[in-house]
């Protein structure tokens, strides 16, 4: 009966504003405490959603509807036949000997969907395989053979160094110079970039899944393990001269070319790490560890992405299989995150209608600007 | 001043549910921000998201039937019919999302494609077709929808505790406690 005391009433009052300020201290907590964890609150954390920016800049525009990096590319469909090497280093169904069908993309690097083929230092695979045990594995893999660096951050002053200057509409060299010299381990991308031949082909080019997994057999033993598809059709280079006058979108015609007189094949070749190989994918691991052939990849047919199966699937590499998991590659747990804006936001392109040119339905990307 | 037949607390498995859905529901909202923010997280998060979710559609479904049989105890006589209303318009939009915010997710993660993985292997089937603007729609609803729930979240915990500290009527009690005093012995 506290408060029918004439005398406590100052007291109770004063309990009842203190009640009140420890609610509003509560809930304001609280709503801070998520716009933090939603990356809300100040610009400085390196988010998805501010990658996938930089990304965009660097692209110089926005290209409505397309993927925000690989933009160009033909999607392809076939089938991976295991061989059943694989299946005492892993219990995904794939690696059985059984024949697991795949819808696929074959791209090349850059933002832009006209790209010129011939110009692209870096060629893509990636594929959706699923398998008749209800699994899926999803890979996206480079033709080149390493990262170029070794951190996200890294990668994002990178993106960011390789961004036109609206002035020159070309990368600041001193900017890109600067880069080089804080990050030394892109020298060695740098000297690939420069050196490695190029194929005249999709169909002859080798590509790497580069980030490092982890293979999980029946009896729960754990390997970490990198695989690369080695292409069965012979490697012929390309020169420079051959370059400057392929057309803007050979590749495309030559796969068709090629998929018309029949099937194209890649093995795909599994590299097993030793205790102390990094997971790092900027750091390659020793020449002499075990490989071991696992299936083929095999291509059967080609279709425009515009209007193909590939178009609306995001090659997110860390959808797999039991039997196979993500490893602590930190470039790995990046990628997926920033693939899934991206993803999300060419799919709110095409469904708010302004994504003619990536669905096929204007010629021209002016109508998207 | 309690409905004929109902008790003034929340039966034993109406205050678990409650307490073990408000945690995991509060951890479904940040998980959930946080993953699609975070460059090094996302995985291990997205992987906890999903089943979680899963989990609190089944919960929900039990909670909604174990509330229709064992209904709640009534709210003070002496609260305003406006508050009342606010609760009552609250607690019906608090159950509305238990179950459409798994569901839009379900859904979202089917239209986007994608397989709804589970632990252990096994994926629930798709309940959505695959198509961009099923995706883009069901995606920005799920945004959205969390936002709506984390701001009801919000007032409900400030009456709660305006309840405990401030009205100090035997509400928080009820869902705090099990077999305590009725609401109206305490508020004399
Ligand atoms: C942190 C590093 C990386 C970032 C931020 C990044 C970013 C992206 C983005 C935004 C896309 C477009 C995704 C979509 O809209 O579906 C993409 C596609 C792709 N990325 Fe990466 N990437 C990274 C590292 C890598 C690495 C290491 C590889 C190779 C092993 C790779 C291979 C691919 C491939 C093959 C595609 C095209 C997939 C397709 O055809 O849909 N990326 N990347
Ligand atoms: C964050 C801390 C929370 C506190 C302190 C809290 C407190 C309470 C209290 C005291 C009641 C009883 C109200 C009455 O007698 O009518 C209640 C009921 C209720 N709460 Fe919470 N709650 C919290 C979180 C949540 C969350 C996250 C949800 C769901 C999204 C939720 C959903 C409900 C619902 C639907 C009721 C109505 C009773 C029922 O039918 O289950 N609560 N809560
Ligand atoms: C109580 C249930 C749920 C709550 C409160 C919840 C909450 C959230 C929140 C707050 C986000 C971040 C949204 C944003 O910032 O844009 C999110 C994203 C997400 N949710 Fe849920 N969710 C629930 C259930 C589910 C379920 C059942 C699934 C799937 C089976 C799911 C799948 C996802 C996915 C995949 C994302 C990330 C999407 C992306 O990165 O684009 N959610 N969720």
């Amino acid at each position: 009966m506290l408060d029918s005391d004439p005398a406590a009433i100052p007291a109770s009052r004063r309990r009842a504003t203190l009640a009140w300020l420890a609610i509003a201290l509560i809930v304001a907590a609280v709503a801070l405490a998520f716009a933090w964890v939603g990356g809300w609150l100040g610009s400085s954390r390196l988010t998805s959603q501010r990658f996938t920016n930089a990304i965009e800049t660097a692209n110089g525009q926005v290209w409505r509807g397309f993927r925000r990096a690989h933009a160009k590319g033909v999607c392809v469909a076939g089938y991976f036949e295991g061989n059943g090497q694989g299946t005492a280093l892993s219990s995904a169904r794939l690696l059985a000997p059984v024949r697991t069908p795949f819808v696929g993309r074959l791209s090349i690097g850059g933002g832009s969907p006209y790209g010129l083929d011939a110009r692209a230092r870096v060629r893509s695979m990636a594929l959706k395989l699923d398998s008749d045990d209800g699994q899926q594995w999803r890979m996206a893999m480079n033709s080149f053979p390493f990262f170029g660096v070794s951190s996200v951050e890294a990668f994002y002053e990178q993106t960011r160094a390789n961004t036109p200057d609206p002035a020159t509409g070309k990368p600041d060299p001193a900017r890109q110079a600067a880069f080089a010299k804080a990050h030394p381990e892109f020298a060695r991308f740098a000297d690939w970039a420069a050196h490695a031949p190029w194929s005249t082909s999709w169909a002859n080019t080798t590509f790497n899944g580069v980030d490092t997994f982890r293979f999980v057999n029946r009896a729960g033993n754990v390997r970490n393990v990198r695989w690369s598809m080695q292409p069965q059709t012979p490697f012929a280079g390309m020169t420079p001269e051959q370059r400057e006058q392929a057309d803007a979108d050979y590749l495309a015609e030559d796969l068709a070319a090629r998929l018309a007189k029949g099937e194209l094949r890649w093995d795909m070749v599994v590299t097993l790490a030793q205790a102390d190989d990094p997971v790092n994918p900027s750091q390659s691991w020793p020449e002499d560890r075990p490989r071991v052939t696992v299936g083929t990849v095999v291509v059967e047919s080609s279709s425009a992405q515009a209007t193909g199966a590939c178009r609306d699937i995001n090659y997110d590499p860390l959808v797999l299989p039991t039997g196979v998991e993500a490893s602590d590659d930190p470039i790995l747990a990046a990628r997926s995150a920033v693939y899934s804006v991206s993803f999300n936001r060419r799919e709110h392109d095409i469904a708010s209608g302004e994504a003619g040119a990536a669905t096929g339905h204007a010629a021209t990307p002016e109508s998207d600007r | 001043m309690n409905r004929a037949g109902s008790s003034a607390h929340f039966n034993l498995l109406a205050r678990v549910l409650h307490w073990t859905m408000a945690l995991a529901i509060l951890a479904m909202l940040f998980v959930g921000v946080g993953m699609v923010a975070s460059l090094s997280l996302r995985p291990t998060l997205v992987s906890l998201h999903r089943p979680l979710g899963i989990a609190i559609l089944l919960l929900a479904a039990v909670r909604l039937a174990n509330r229709l049989r064992h209904p709640p105890p009534a709210l003070p006589a002496d609260l305003p019919a406006i508050q009342k209303a606010a609760a009552t318009a609250s607690h019906i939009l608090l159950y509305a999302l238990m179950f459409a915010m798994p569901l839009v997710g379900w859904a979202m993660v089917s239209a986007g494609g994608y397989p709804v993985t589970m632990p252990g292997g096994f994926s629930l089937p798709a309940i959505a077709p695959h198509d961009p603007t099923v995706y883009a729609v069901l995606r920005t609803a799920h945004t959205w929808l969390a936002l709506l729930l984390f701001a009801v979240v919000l007032m409900h915990l400030a009456a709660a505790l305006y309840h405990a500290w401030i009205r100090r009527d035997g509400v928080f009690a009820s869902m705090a406690r099990g077999a305590g005093r009725h609401r109206s012995d305490i508020r004399s």
